[in-house]
């Protein structure tokens, strides 16, 4: 654990964190530990498919899709092996959850694949852990193995006549990998460059079988929905956003962490009471709300409930729960040019816009940023990210265009004032050469 | 190639992890084990990884290009990555980042003379909460400073001696 | 009770830009919009390879679709209503040029593609032209790949065809694409080269002028050649090559209007193999040994000189021999068989066998659907290869099969002396010593009884008995099986339907009178004259008559050339009209690109013989369209279709209608085992072949 627990937390998925040895099999099993998985037996795929939707649960990666119904994709008929894929890159920058997920209760998300297993009929799961996350994979292969030891993998288990093998596989560092068909390709030992879909992954995933694709968090989720019910699950949050979900704060307040609350917890109080506020007694000024693809808010529009369907009527997006904070003192221009640095550089380069668009979105606020911005380059920035948005091969463009716009739409004047600082009245001849 | 026992059974455990003529999937985990025993990824490797995993040699390059990790230049004996994405931008990431470069001389994916220590600027590392974040190889120090930093830098250097 | 399953449609009906569009289920919206006149533009689409969507030229609107669709990845759905040219699509494809720009350096006026540029034409038409980009570019220096190939990675938009190409196309997998973002870039499979076929499709794929040829660039431009469709001389799968030609001289060889059966496929010889025909060692003047030594002298003399020769020769009742190259014309062959038995009354006539395509004949006579042609071997849902490294000796028929697997998953099954390229993608691959095969054969029966026809594909050493032993095998598959006999050279087929042997007429029928084989008029001590017509017999052999008078028509002073007594320099295939017949059976026209000063045509050499010797009115006018004529209406399964013909397609004939009763000479029938970079006696005049590092390959590696 990395900071105290708050009264306002919800804890379901983390409540174990805080007991002594909470990665062992032996703590996970003294606190109803695969009791879930054990009522999974007795109930039919359906019942459980049907319990997730009861729940609303949605995905926790950052799209939100309704972990239930994703689920009752997966063809029944289909003769091919299924696979269960879990989506541990966690590389959205202001996420760090899946990470104490997988650190202080790695029998949770082995649970939640028994189960999908269990669910869909199949006998082989991989987690994908990004390569930055070495030790995570050590405590997750302990983990496994005690499960075996348990026999909670293996052929048989308990009892049930289900066999599944669980395995880790590292990543290498690519931020892409963390979409769902690039990471699928790069499970294959490719290029993490997503695929054409559909067919999606439940139809068509790993090794072209039918596959359960979710976030680390989502498949934490599973073996609570079972045990408390869908219902009760789903109470816990707003209507259609079921539970409680990890939110990963960071930045200018006084106690950044990683908190569960309810789906539809304030916002506002979020920052002022969980977090403690804004460091130094200084005033809020902005607030990136779901990793740093999610469009900015400016700290007038940071008072709102958040559940998916606010977080959209505010134009943004709930992401992956990155909550990164910005005290007045924030450079929104650098805020912008690092957020484009990311992106161009984990672009994978497969199609135009994003390629080429976020390099050289790169290298005009690199200009901005450095004082030899030009007044055009304001607008040019926002129709650039435009002419990204909606036309790339994968979400990653998007993912770029839309913090970008946002960041000109919301603090234009920062990006003025930084013209009026240092004018360029004119090209300068290098730049001329440069054309060509 | 011959490697040590551990990684070697470590190669051959990820190798058995993948279906019969899946093999490819071990390319990835299989190059990093054996990258930090290199110290980075040699052509050798390359024709290695290649051979046990049944590809050809180019499709282990396309991966090696592709994945940031992965790095076909010397690696010091400490990797030392610092973090600048924006949590820890506005932790003060990119103050440590100036501070390293100045106190080692070297710059971003270079490598110290003596080959201990190389530097990376790295994109979200994944410890925003605890941010800025600095990680020496596989180890995360979170919640860095400029003395925290130097300690761990100083530690490095006097390990040697 | 369940209800039976409503029939799938046959045909998808919806609409484009307001017009009325109907396809077959699973089209892509991008083909049948092509197929519709309506072109959508796109760099990364290529029909026939995998999907990339990676460009995002080709997007539309499609009503109920929030967001724009590419078009290449959408298949056409019943009443979906698309728009592809609206203010939206524009400014969206302006945009992605625009971004495609910042990186492309506007070389245009040096770039070996300018005028042919897909790039270029693209700006011109929604016009990007003018950049908002003011920062540097990405600048890598260009690289060599290959004595062929040069990549510049700062002009390639990344659009994977030649990736594509190379590995789906070819099977090689040669090229990939190393580091991500905007610093990814094509990469050889040799680290900083390429080991590969050599064969240049990804240069002629490229787009744009990323990939180059070493043998094009800098040279000239498309618009300052003439483009001459025609046949590649070198081997016998008879690839359609278009020849770019400037001032009588071959600039490139290329096939990117996909004319003819082979589309765009071109091996290192069609696509490159063309410059043995401006070798500076090209005879250009006939000559005549005086004493001892052969000297340039006229046409009209060495002309003059042999038919005195042969007229004496014959009056004396003397021995002629005729041996025939297998890269003349149909016209040729039969022109030169009638010289032999009409005029010389000589049916000592040959050319160098490779094939024991007779004995198949006979084998299956009667049986008219028991030739396999090219387009068989892209539709036949199997294939069994015997006895031939077919990546290497038949690059285009492999390319067939390889495409076949592709799109219409077909099981390839290879039986041969070493590891092939095909058992990559085969069902079953079995590598057994020659004389061995049917065991294996045996051994793959019932799994081929399994499937629901079969094209079999056999090398040299499946020949006479073996021949019929093969077809008796395969009559107790009880599937439809049909044939190809690997024959080498570009006309191999076109001798043999000529006949050009000594005991076949043209078309198969039996020569009352049979003559000598190659090896026995070799071998033969009373020869008085042997007449070698583009071909290089003294090779390795010596002659027996010591005394016969030599004449060869030849390009080059090879073995056979510089011990005759007479020469005559010949024109190229590519210096010539007239047809030829490939390995399937298909003929096709030749087209003269170029012409060498000093050369004739042997067509013409022979005609000039005859009438030097009277025999004009005998043997019939040479020239290729009255020869042709005759062919057509004489020799068995040439009565094709002649608007196939004229208009540069390829006509199937079938020659089988019966037994053919003769003996085969087994032992003359010997591949020539040449690999992708040799080509007989010509391949040494090529400068290109000789210089890849590949050369000069080997049959059965990989
Ligand atoms: C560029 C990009 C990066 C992503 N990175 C992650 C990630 O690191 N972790 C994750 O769980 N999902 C990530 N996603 C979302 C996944 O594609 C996918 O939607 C998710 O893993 C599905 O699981 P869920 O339904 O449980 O959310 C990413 C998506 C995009 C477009
Ligand atoms: S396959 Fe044969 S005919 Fe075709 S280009 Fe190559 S050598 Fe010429
Ligand atoms: S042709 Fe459709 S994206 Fe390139």
């Amino acid at each position: 654990m990395f900071n105290e627990p708050h009264p306002d937390e919800v804890r379901v998925i983390t409540k174990r964190f805080g007991l002594p040895n909470s990665a062992s099999i032996d703590t996970y099993l003294a606190h109803e530990g695969y009791v879930a998985f054990m009522k999974a037996i007795e109930m039919t795929p359906e019942q459980i498919i049907d319990e997730l939707k009861l729940s609303n649960l949605r995905g926790r990666g950052g799209a939100g899709f309704p972990t239930g119904l994703k689920w009752s994709f997966i063809p029944r008929d289909n003769p091919k092996p299924k696979y269960v894929v879990v989506n541990a890159d966690e590389s959205e920058p202001g996420t760090c959850k899946d990470r104490l997920l997988i650190q202080n209760d790695p029998h949770q998300l082995i649970e939640g694949c028994l189960i999908a297993a269990r669910t869909i009929g199949c006998k082989a799961g991989y987690i994908y852990i990004r390569g930055e996350y070495r030790y995570l994979i050590d405590i997750m292969d302990k983990a496994l193995a005690e499960a075996y030891a348990h026999g909670y993998l293996g052929k048989n288990i308990k009892g049930s006549g289900i066999d599944f093998d669980l395995y880790t596989h590292s990543g290498a560092g690519a931020y892409e990998c963390g979409e769902e068909s690039a990471l699928l390709e790069s499970l294959e030992g490719k290029r993490g460059v997503p695929r054409i879909r559909p067919p999606f992954p439940a139809v068509s995933g790993l090794y072209a079988s039918p596959t359960v694709l979710n976030n680390v968090e989502t498949f934490a989720t599973v073996p609570a929905v079972l045990r408390m019910g869908g219902q009760a699950y789903a109470d816990l949050g707003t209507p259609k956003n079921g539970g409680t979900r990890m939110l990963c704060v960071s930045g200018h307040v006084n106690r950044p962490g990683v908190y569960e609350v309810p789906l539809g917890f304030s916002m506002q109080k979020m920052i002022y009471e969980v977090c403690g506020g804004i460091r130094g007694g200084k005033k809020l000024k902005a607030v990136i709300p779901g990793g740093s693809s999610s469009p900015v808010l400016r700290a007038d529009e940071c008072d709102f409930p958040m559940d998916y369907d606010n977080y959209a009527r505010m134009k943004t997006m709930a992401g992956s729960g990155g909550m990164m904070v910005m005290d007045e003192d924030t450079d929104i221009v650098k805020v912008a040019l690092r957020t484009m640095r990311f992106y161009a550089h984990e672009s994978c380069g497969w199609c135009i816009p994003c390629r080429e668009g976020t390099t050289w979105l790169r290298k005009i606020l690199t200009r901005m940023d450095e004082g030899t911005g030009r007044r055009a380059d304001i607008d040019l920035i926002h129709e650039l990210a435009k002419n990204m948005l909606g036309r790339t091969f994968c979400p990653l463009g998007d993912a770029a265009a839309m913090p970008t716009i946002g960041f000109v739409e919301k603090f234009r004047e920062e990006f003025e004032a930084r013209l009026r600082e240092n004018v360029v009245p004119v090209t300068s001849p290098d730049q001329l050469i440069a054309i060509r | 190639m011959t490697f040590t026992p551990e990684t070697e059974k470590r190669l051959q455990d990820i190798w058995s992890r993948y279906p019969a003529g899946r093999k490819r999937s071990a390319v990835i985990p299989m190059l990093m084990y054996a990258q930090d025993e290199l110290g980075m990824v040699t052509q050798e490797l390359i024709a290695e990884v290649a051979q046990r995993c049944e590809v050809s040699p180019l499709q282990v390059e396309e991966v090696v290009g592709y994945y940031s990790m992965l790095n076909k230049q010397k690696m010091g004996k400490h990797h030392v990555q610092v973090c600048t994405n924006i949590a820890c931008l506005l932790m003060g990431g990119e103050e440590l980042w100036q501070h390293t470069t100045k106190r080692l001389g070297i710059g971003h994916k270079q490598i110290t003379a003596d080959g201990l220590i190389s530097l990376e600027e790295v994109e979200c590392a994944g410890a925003c909460s605890w941010a800025p974040c600095v990680v020496d190889g596989y180890e995360y120090h979170h919640h860095m400073t400029i003395e925290k930093l130097d300690q761990l830098l100083d530690s490095i250097q006097k390990k040697v001696q | 009770m369940s209800t039976p399953a409503a029939a799938p449609p046959t045909v998808i009906n919806f609409t484009v830009d307001g017009r009325q569009l109907s396809a077959p289920p699973g089209t892509l919206l991008i083909d049948a919009c092509k197929r519709a006149g309506i072109e959508i533009p796109a760099f990364c689409y290529y029909e026939g390879y995998s999907l990339q969507a990676a460009c995002r030229m080709c997007l539309v609107e499609v009503e109920k679709m929030p967001k724009l669709q590419t078009a290449c990845t959408l298949p056409v759905m019943e009443g979906m209503i698309v728009r592809s040219e609206t203010e939206q699509l524009t400014k969206a494809r302006k945009g992605t040029l625009e971004f495609l720009l910042t990186n492309h350096p506007l070389d245009c006026p040096v770039c070996d593609k300018g005028g042919e540029c897909e790039l270029q034409d693209m700006v011109f038409r929604y016009g990007a032209g003018e950049s908002r980009f003011t920062e540097m570019k990405n600048h890598e220096p260009e690289r060599q790949w290959s004595p062929v190939v040069f990549y510049d990675p700062a002009r390639c938009i990344l659009c994977y065809r030649c990736v594509r190409a190379c590995n789906e196309g070819m099977g090689v997998g040669a090229l990939g694409i190393t580091n991500r973002g905007v610093l990814s870039e094509i990469a050889p499979n040799g680290g900083d080269h390429l080991d590969c076929d050599e064969c240049g499709a990804c240069i002629d794929i490229c787009p744009v002028g990323a990939l180059t040829s070493n043998t094009y660039r800098y040279k000239t431009r498309p618009w300052e050649m003439q483009h001459v469709g025609t046949v590649c001389t070198h081997c016998s799968n008879g690839c359609k090559t278009t020849l770019g030609v400037r001032n009588d001289e071959i600039m490139r060889g290329n096939n990117r209007d996909r004319s003819g059966i082979n589309g765009e496929f071109l091996c290192v010889k069609g696509r490159y193999g063309f410059d043995f025909n401006a070798h500076e060692e090209r005879l250009t003047s006939p000559m005549i040994r005086i004493n001892g030594k052969l000297e340039e002298v006229s046409w009209s003399k060495a002309l003059g000189f042999v038919a005195e020769k042969f007229k004496s020769v014959s009056a004396a009742g003397g021995k002629f021999g005729v041996v025939a190259g297998t890269h003349l014309t149909n016209e040729e062959l039969f022109y030169l068989q009638k010289f032999s038995r009409a005029g010389l009354k000589s049916s000592n006539i040959d050319h160098v066998r490779s094939g024991d395509f007779v004995t198949l004949l006979d084998a299956v006579s009667g049986n008219l659907t028991s030739l396999a042609t090219a387009d068989d071997l892209y539709n036949t849902k199997a294939a069994l290869v015997i006895g031939a490294d077919l990546s290497q000796q038949h690059p285009f028929l492999a390319f067939q099969l390889r495409a076949d697997v592709r799109h219409h998953k077909a099981k390839i099954f290879t039986v041969t002396p070493g590891p092939v390229r095909e058992a990559k993608y085969s069902a079953a691959s079995v590598v057994v010593p020659e004389g061995q095969e049917f065991d294996a054969l045996n051994n793959l029966t019932e799994q081929l009884k399994g499937e629901k026809e079969l094209v079999i594909l056999f090398g040299d050493s499946i020949k006479g008995q073996r021949v019929r032993d093969l077809v008796a095998w395969a009559g107790t598959l009880g599937i439809p099986v049909k044939y190809v006999c690997l024959v080498d050279y570009s006309n191999s087929r076109g001798a043999m339907d000529m006949g050009v042997m000594p005991n076949l007429l043209p078309g198969y029928e039996a020569d009352p009178h049979p003559g000598m084989s190659v090896k026995q008029m070799l071998a033969s001590d009373a020869l008085d004259v042997l007449w070698v017509v583009g071909e290089n017999p003294l090779r390795e052999t010596k002659l027996a008559s010591k005394n016969a008078f030599v004449v060869a028509h030849s390009m080059f002073l090879d073995e056979t050339a510089s011990t005759a007594d007479v020469v005559f320099p010949s024109a190229s295939a590519y210096e010539k009209n007239g047809t030829v017949t490939n390995v399937t059976g298909q003929v096709q026209r030749l087209k003269a690109a170029v012409r060498t000063m000093g050369t004739k045509t042997d067509l013409e050499i022979l005609g000039l013989i005859a009438k030097e010797m009277g025999m004009a009115v005998e043997i019939g006018v040479w020239s290729h369209d009255v020869v042709f004529k005759e062919i057509h209406k004489s020799v068995r399964g040439y009565n094709v279709p002649l608007p196939i013909l004229i208009t540069g397609g390829a006509a199937v004939t079938n020659p089988v209608n019966g037994r053919v009763a003769v003996d085969v000479l087994v032992d003359e029938i010997r591949s020539a085992g040449d690999t992708l970079f040799t080509s007989g006696s010509l391949g040494r005049y090529s400068k290109l072949l000789t210089s890849v590092p590949e050369f000069p390959g080997a049959l059965y590696k990989r």
